[in-house]
């Protein structure tokens, strides 16, 4: 049985890393994110940043924003390539959901976590 | 209002883009200047994602922006053009277009052949010396990658 999948959390300045220990805390996970920040890092800095994180394995990079250098370079980076698949509005609800679902291809567990995402944005009564 | 912000961010369009600078200037529109992203409609799309739907963004080549830069300076919104290197912004202002007047350089980042100017400027030294020619050309160029930073002259980081 293959390895499960990854999540390369791809953010501005320090959100990465701490959404990264932020799911471990919570969920007791280690090793099935990695946090890779744009601080400094032109595209082709952060493509190399993230064929270090990713190692040649299929993942799943979660982007902060619906736009942006983290996005462009992500998705440039992941197109084409059927073991990568990219989630844009990372949050912290979609994160929890995908370490526990990762026996599953990259695009299906983008799909199930950018629904867990979504379901997380409410305005409580 | 016409074009508010004429920039060089090689991350084109991003958040401090569209919400540093857009928020402010109440931006528009925006048009992004590059040949490549021009041509590929998977490239135009991944930057409209960046940007809320009340702002326009128009995708130009340098050689249409060369042509509609005075339609844009008509238009009654505020806009920003963006450019992706000095090469280009240089190039859409020509030899005699007397129609961009301030240059801010907003993200020039580090490669092969650059050297570090300030945090968020690497330029070679052709790069430095265009600088230059535009503005003993009268253009004025500061750096500032956001509206609550200090724009600095270009002769603080050139």
């Amino acid at each position: 049985m293959s390895d499960p999948l990854r999540g390369i959390v791809v953010s501005h300045s320090g959100l990465a890393e701490s959404l990264v220990a932020a799911v471990a805390a919570i969920a007791g996970v280690e090793g099935a994110l990695l946090p890779v920040s744009n601080e400094g890092c032109d595209e082709r800095a952060l493509a190399d940043r993230l064929t270090a994180a990713i190692g040649g394995k299929p993942a799943v990079l979660f982007v902060d924003l619906p736009g942006g250098s983290c996005l462009t370079g992500a998705a440039r980076y992941a197109r084409g390539k059927a073991d990568l698949a990219v989630v844009t509005g990372v949050n912290l609800a979609m994160l929890l959901d995908f370490v526990f679902h990762r026996d599953v291809t990259p695009a299906e567990a983008a799909k199930r976590a950018a629904d867990a995402g979504a379901r997380a944005i409410r305005i409580p009564a | 209002m016409s074009i508010a912000l004429y920039r060089v961010d090689d991350r084109l369009i991003h958040g401090q883009v569209v919400v540093g600078w857009g928020q402010p200037l109440d931006a528009g529109f925006i048009v992004l200047v590059d040949n490549e992203v021009r041509a590929s409609e998977w490239e135009q799309e991944l930057y409209r994602m960046g940007v809320p739907p009340h702002i326009e963004v128009v995708f130009a080549s340098i050689e249409e922006a060369r042509r509609r830069l005075a339609d844009w300076n008509a238009d009654p919104r505020p806009g920003i053009l963006l450019a992706g290197d000095i090469d280009t912004i240089a190039a859409v202002a020509g030899e005699e277009n007397g129609i961009i007047r301030r240059v801010n350089i907003g993200g020039v980042h580090h490669r092969a052949g650059r050297s570090e100017k300030l945090r968020y400027v690497y330029l070679t030294d052709a790069e430095a010396a265009k600088l230059r020619q535009l503005a003993a050309r009268g253009i004025e160029i500061t750096a500032q990658d956001v509206p609550t930073a200090r724009a600095v002259p270009l002769e603080e980081f050139v």
